[in-house]
C-alpha cells in the first residue's frame, strides 16, 4: 500500500511538473527550431516549412518523427523534449498550413520492384538528391545555401527522415511533387502508378546502407590535446609559434589567458594563447557547417604550472559529435592531427 | 523496495530528466541586423556579470586574404576571477577558456551560436564542475534569450 502511495504521488509529481511546465509551440519553436528554419518557418536551411505544398504531403506523425529523430549527420539533432512538447511544435507549425486538416497516411509497406526503381531514380531523382540518395551538396549542412535555390534537395537516405516518412508519404510526395521547389509531380510524366511504387521501394532500400556511412561520428574519448614540453614558458610559445608556421597556418597573435578580463598588465604571465589560422581551411569549414566558428581561432594554449610547461588545445575531433554534421568530419579530424604536429613539432 | 516500484521510479526519473535536457549546441536566430545583434549580445553579457574580454573579427581576416564573406565574429567573455581559479583548480579545462559565442549574419538577421555548457560535464567530470557548467549554461540561456528577444 505504501508503495502504492508512493507511485501515485510520483506520477503526479511528474504530471504537475509538465502541466506547470505548459508547453507553448511557438515559444518552443522559437527556441528549438527558429534558429535554421527562420522565425516564421520560412527557412534557412531545409525546406521551408511553411511551403503549402509541404503542408499538404507532411504528416503530423513525419513532423514528429523527424523532431523526435533529427537528421542523424546533418545538422538537425535528435530532441529530447517531451512528447507533449513535440506535439505543441507540431502544433505550432501546422498552424502555417492553409489546409484546415493535416493528411496522415497509412503505414502498410509499398510493395515494388527495388531494380527497376533503381533505374528510374538514376534517371528522374539523382540529379537532384545524388546517385544514392545522398541529397544535394550541401543539404542540411550549411545555412549558406545559393541564394538563387528555394531549397536543396533532401538526403533520402538518411536514417532519420526513412523513419520519419512512411511509404505512403514518400509516394505522395511523388505523386504530387512539392510547388514551389524543383520537386516535380511525376503524374505529368506519364508515370505509371507501378513506376511510382518502384521508386518508393528503392527509396525505402537505402535503409539497408550502414548507417555508418549516412551519419557517420568520430570516435574519441579525449576532450583536450595535451602535449609537456621540455623547453621553458617563452621558449615553447616561440616554437609553437614557429611550428603552426611550418605546418601552414598563418600566426595571428599571442595574448595572455585572462586578456581583457583583468586590467592590461594583471593578466598571469604563465598562461599565453597563441592564435594561428589556415584561411583556407578557414573558408571551407565555415562553407561547410558556420557553427564551427565557436571553436575559432585555432590556438593553442601554453601553460606553466609548477615549474611544468605544457601545451593544451581543444580535440576537434571530439567536438565534432556535438555538430551532428558528417561533413564535418573529416576537417574535425584534420585539424585534430594538424594540433598535434604542431605541438610535436614545437617540442624538437 | 520491490522490483515494479524501482522500476516505476526508475522510468519517472527517466522521464523527467528527458525533459530537462535537450541538444548539444546552443543556437537562436535574431530577427537584428547583424550589428545591432552584435550590440544587444555585449550588452546582455555584461547584463549577466560576465566581462566581454576580446572578439575575434573572422570576417575581417577572411576578406583580408580576399575570401568574400559575411559578418562573422566569435566574442569572447567571462568572470576574471573564476577564470584564474579554475585555471588553477582544473588546467584540463583551459583550452575551453574564455567562454565564447559565434556570432554570424544570416541574410538580414543574426545567428548566435554556441556548445551548451552542460556538454562540459561529459569531458571534465568533477561535481563540482557540473554545477558551474549548469550554472553557466543558465547565464548563457539567459543572455541568447535577451539577445532572441531584442527588437
Amino acid at each position: 500500500m505504501r508503495y502504492r502511495i508512493i507511485i501515485f504521488l510520483l506520477l503526479f509529481l511528474t504530471a504537475g511538473f509538465q502541466a506547470h511546465a505548459a508547453p507553448d509551440g511557438g515559444e518552443l519553436y522559437a527556441r528549438n527550431c527558429a534558429a535554421c528554419h527562420g522565425e516564421k518557418g520560412e527557412s534557412g536551411i531545409g525546406v521551408p516549412l511553411t511551403l503549402p505544398s509541404f503542408q499538404a504531403t507532411a504528416s503530423d506523425d513525419y513532423l514528429r518523427k523527424t523532431i523526435r529523430l533529427g537528421r542523424p549527420g546533418r545538422v538537425m539533432p535528435a530532441s529530447t523534449l517531451s512528447d507533449t512538447e513535440i506535439d505543441a511544435i507540431v502544433g505550432f507549425i501546422r498552424g502555417w498550413g492553409r489546409q484546415s486538416r493535416a493528411p496522415s497516411f497509412p503505414t502498410t509497406p509499398i510493395q515494388g520492384n527495388v531494380e527497376h526503381g533503381s533505374r528510374l531514380f538514376a534517371t528522374q531523382c539523382a540529379t537532384c538528391h545524388g546517385a544514392n540518395g545522398e541529397g544535394g551538396k550541401g543539404t542540411g549542412v550549411t545555412f549558406s545555401r545559393p541564394r538563387d535555390q528555394q531549397i536543396m534537395a533532401p538526403a533520402l537516405n538518411n536514417p532519420g527522415f526513412l523513419a520519419a516518412a512512411s511509404d505512403a508519404m514518400i509516394k505522395a510526395i511523388l505523386v504530387k511533387g512539392r510547388d514551389g521547389t524543383p520537386m516535380s509531380h511525376f503524374t505529368g510524366k506519364e508515370s505509371a502508378l507501378e513506376d511510382i511504387n518502384d521508386l518508393v521501394s528503392f527509396i525505402r532500400s537505402f535503409e539497408k546502407i550502414p548507417k555508418h556511412l549516412t551519419a557517420a561520428v568520430l570516435e574519441t574519448e579525449q576532450a583536450v590535446l595535451i602535449k609537456d614540453s621540455p623547453y621553458d614558458l617563452a621558449t615553447t610559445i616561440a616554437n609553437v609559434k614557429l611550428a603552426a608556421i611550418s605546418n601552414n597556418f598563418i600566426f595571428i597573435r599571442e595574448q595572455r589567458l585572462a586578456y581583457g578580463l583583468v586590467p592590461e598588465g594583471q593578466e598571469d604571465p604563465r598562461q599565453h594563447i597563441v592564435y594561428f589560422c589556415n584561411f583556407n581551411m578557414l573558408n571551407s569549414a565555415l562553407a561547410t557547417d558556420p557553427r564551427v566558428g565557436l571553436f575559432l581561432p585555432c590556438r593553442i594554449t601554453v601553460v606553466e604550472q609548477n615549474g611544468k610547461v605544457k601545451m593544451m588545445a581543444v580535440n576537434p575531433k571530439r567536438l565534432s559529435k556535438i555538430f551532428n554534421n558528417t561533413e564535418l568530419n573529416a576537417l574535425c579530424d584534420e585539424m585534430t592531427k594538424r594540433y598535434l604536429a604542431i605541438m610535436e613539432d614545437a617540442t624538437i | 523496495m520491490n522490483k515494479a516500484l524501482r522500476l516505476s521510479i526508475a522510468l519517472l526519473l527517466f522521464g523527467l530528466a528527458a525533459v530537462a535536457s535537450a541538444d548539444q549546441l546552443l543556437m537562436i536566430r535574431s530577427s537584428l541586423p547583424f550589428a545591432e545583434a552584435m550590440l544587444a549580445l555585449q550588452n546582455a553579457i555584461s547584463e549577466s556579470g560576465y566581462k566581454v574580454a576580446r572578439v575575434q573579427n573572422v570576417d575581417i581576416g577572411l576578406s583580408k586574404i580576399g575570401y568574400k564573406t559575411d559578418n562573422y565574429k566569435v566574442v569572447f567573455y567571462g568572470k576574471a576571477e573564476e577564470a584564474a581559479r579554475l585555471v588553477e583548480k582544473y588546467p584540463e579545462l583551459i583550452p575551453y577558456l574564455p567562454l565564447n559565442v559565434a556570432i554570424f549574419a544570416e541574410k538580414d538577421n543574426t545567428i548566435l551560436v554556441t556548445n551548451r555548457p552542460g556538454v562540459l560535464a561529459e569531458f571534465f567530470p568533477a561535481p563540482e564542475l557540473k554545477t558551474l557548467f549548469m550554472d553557466w549554461e543558465k547565464d548563457l540561456a539567459k543572455i541568447l534569450n535577451k539577445v532572441r528577444d531584442a527588437r
